[in-house]
């Protein structure tokens, strides 16, 4: 053991990591960390689908003017709001890793800042991607009937489409200077998803609030994610999604490089 | 043959000249109204601190130097701006020749901070697993445990763990990498005696490795005991480099005392290197620089007997060098 060898010596020549250092055990840990933490699990996989359950099931047998199911129709939007609430939490924990000092750490390794968001954006879509099969399963557990492509295009849209509050959650992860930054958000993100028309169609809200739906953040991705069951489509969704990405995630952005200089 | 001989030499001079573990450069940093002070009120662009002064630095592999000074010296700011956290407001940082961030990139530099850097949610082993994927080459996870003695508490979370535990914890992420620098911001702060000295023992294996270590400390004997050299730092400048034993002479010199009866104390304040004389139970007691010098002229000249020298301790002359009413740094040491 103390047997300390010349060619034991500490070696100065060293190679840069792969891919800035992102690799599967990061996320794998990641992943770990966020089905770890109590809160996170309740809000986002147990809450949509008790509400389902409770808001979902009693409109299991009525219809959409298609003939489609509206419990379906509940049941995706819960599932939008599933996936978004999953991907702001797991965003929103570089708050925690801030306030810990742990990015401060992660700057004397390898690590390069891309790679850093690379791992946050996965680890933010398969909390998503949990979500969204935990709510599907749990309407198709009680009867909740559709073919199969609805199935996937609303789920790989409600999935996908959590990007743009995986971006929020980062956001708000650097401007919020606390660790409790979900207990801020969960309640916004409520409000959200009140306003854009996933707790109640829109078609039912009246003039005034169905036309600030539209501009909410919440209704261009809900919208889309029925499009299949309701056989509408609207180019105006498509422009809302995409202009609350880009507002997010250059929000982000710039509240990163904010931060890197700061430290 | 000889001309043989002499061509060879600068190459060989040339191979002896491996890049400086650390070379710091003249490092500047103010905190406050600094240049982008658009922003502040005012009067706040007034309050200036320069924290850190023009220091340079140069150390050579497989050093361990500790960079001692008192609180608000300068010492975290500097090793901030070594590790690339902090951009100095000029003044150049280089690590085995390359950018602070291009060292870190390759595992040649690491750091153990005072403070935070620890995810509460995850196991002690799962945080060295997380830090060690970061890294192309490392050690194995079991040995970093095992060499930071915390093998047996793997499997707890860092929550769970008390203040030096997680003090080993961060050490243990150091030795991951296994890297050429290793810089220290008080090490030891928070570990009881067993740790410390289970700390500075890897610490020395390590040195004998030919890794460099570079830890700031406020505690004297530490750099007393452990340091191959003292850089001493006082309001953002370095006021003393060089051994413990140098600095020691540096701050008073030594003392030299004698029993001698009816001593002519002018004549002896006015020998080269006298700070001050003084008499205390028929033992005369000289502060000076050159002790050689008094003791010749005691013992040659005087009826001095049972004379001793003794060396101010480095308290001594940390508080001579450092205090508040210490002169100003001056260029060189």
């Amino acid at each position: 053991m103390s047997a300390i060898t010349t060619t034991d010596r500490v070696s100065l020549d060293r190679r840069v990591p792969a891919a800035g250092g992102l690799n599967p055990t990061f996320v794998r840990i990641e992943i770990k960390r966020l089905m770890r933490n109590k809160r996170t699990v309740i809000f986002t996989l147990l809450m949509p689908a008790v509400f389902f359950l409770l808001f979902g099931l009693s409109n299991k047998d009525q219809h959409l003017p298609n003939g489609q199911s509206y419990g379906g129709y509940i049941l995706i939007s819960l599932a939008v709001y599933g996936a978004m609430t999953a991907a702001t939490a797991a965003g929103s924990m570089v708050a925690v890793e801030r306030a810990l000092g742990w990015s401060r750490q992660l700057r004397l390794t390898p690590l390069q800042p891309a790679a850093y968001i690379a791992v946050k954006a996965i680890s933010s879509l398969s909390l998503a991607l949990l979500s969204v099969v935990t709510e599907f399963l749990v309407g198709a557990a009680f009867g909740i009937r559709m073919e199969w492509q609805i199935w996937l295009v609303a789920g790989l849209v409600a999935w996908l489409g959590s990007l743009t509050f995986a971006a929020l959650g980062l956001f708000m992860g650097y401007l919020v200077p606390s660790a409790n930054v979900m207990q801020l958000l969960g309640p916004i993100l409520a409000v959200l998803a009140m306003l854009g028309g996933l707790f109640v169609p829109i078609s039912v809200m009246g003039k005034t609030f169905g036309d600030i739906a539209k501009f909410v953040p919440t209704y261009g991705l809900g919208q889309l994610a029925r499009s299949p069951l309701t056989g509408d489509f609207d180019w105006m969704w498509i422009v809302n999604v995409v202009v609350w990405l880009a507002v997010f995630t250059i929000g982000s952005a710039l509240a990163f490089r904010r931060d890197t200089k700061r430290v | 043959m000889n001309n043989t001989q002499t061509s060879t030499r600068p190459a060989t001079a040339g191979a002896t000249t491996a890049p400086l573990a650390v070379d710091a450069v003249d490092l500047h940093k103010s905190f406050g109204g600094t240049s982008k002070g658009g922003i502040s009120k005012g009067a706040a662009s007034a309050k200036t601190v320069k924290a850190v002064d023009g220091v340079s630095l140069a150390i050579k592999p497989g050093e361990i130097v500790a960079f001692l000074g008192p609180n608000g010296a300068g010492k975290t700011t500097t090793i901030d701006m070594l590790l690339g956290l902090s951009v100095p407001d000029s003044g150049t940082v280089s690590i085995y020749g390359n950018t602070p961030r291009g060292a870190i990139a390759r595992g040649q530099v690491s750091a153990v901070m005072q403070t935070g850097g620890l995810l509460k949610d995850l196991s002690v082993r799962e945080t060295l697993e997380l830090t060690a994927t970061l890294f192309a080459d490392t050690r194995p996870v079991d040995e970093v445990l095992e060499r930071a003695g915390i093998a047996e508490i793997a499997g707890r979370l860092v929550e769970k763990c008390s203040g030096g535990q997680q003090q080993r914890l961060r050490f243990a992420m150091a030795l991951l990498s296994d890297p050429g620098l290793l810089i220290l911001d008080e090490p030891t702060t928070g570990m009881d005696v067993e740790g410390r000295r289970d700390f500075w023992t890897a610490i020395r294996q390590d040195a004998a490795r030919g890794r460099t270590v570079v830890f700031a400390t406020h505690y004297l004997e530490e750099a007393d005991s452990y340091a191959d050299r003292i850089v001493l730092v006082r309001r953002g400048r370095i006021v003393a480099d060089g051994s413990a034993a140098e600095i020691k002479n540096l701050a008073a010199g030594r003392t030299v005392t004698a029993r001698l009866d009816h001593a002519d104390q002018p004549a002896l304040a006015a020998l080269p290197g006298v700070d001050s004389v003084s008499v205390r139970a028929g033992r005369i007691s000289i502060h000076t620089k050159d002790s050689d010098a008094v003791a010749r002229y005691l013992l040659g000249h005087t009826a001095a007997v049972d004379l001793e020298i003794t060396s101010n301790n480095l308290e001594d002359a940390f508080v001579a060098l450092t205090g508040d009413d210490a002169p100003a740094p001056t260029e060189g040491h």
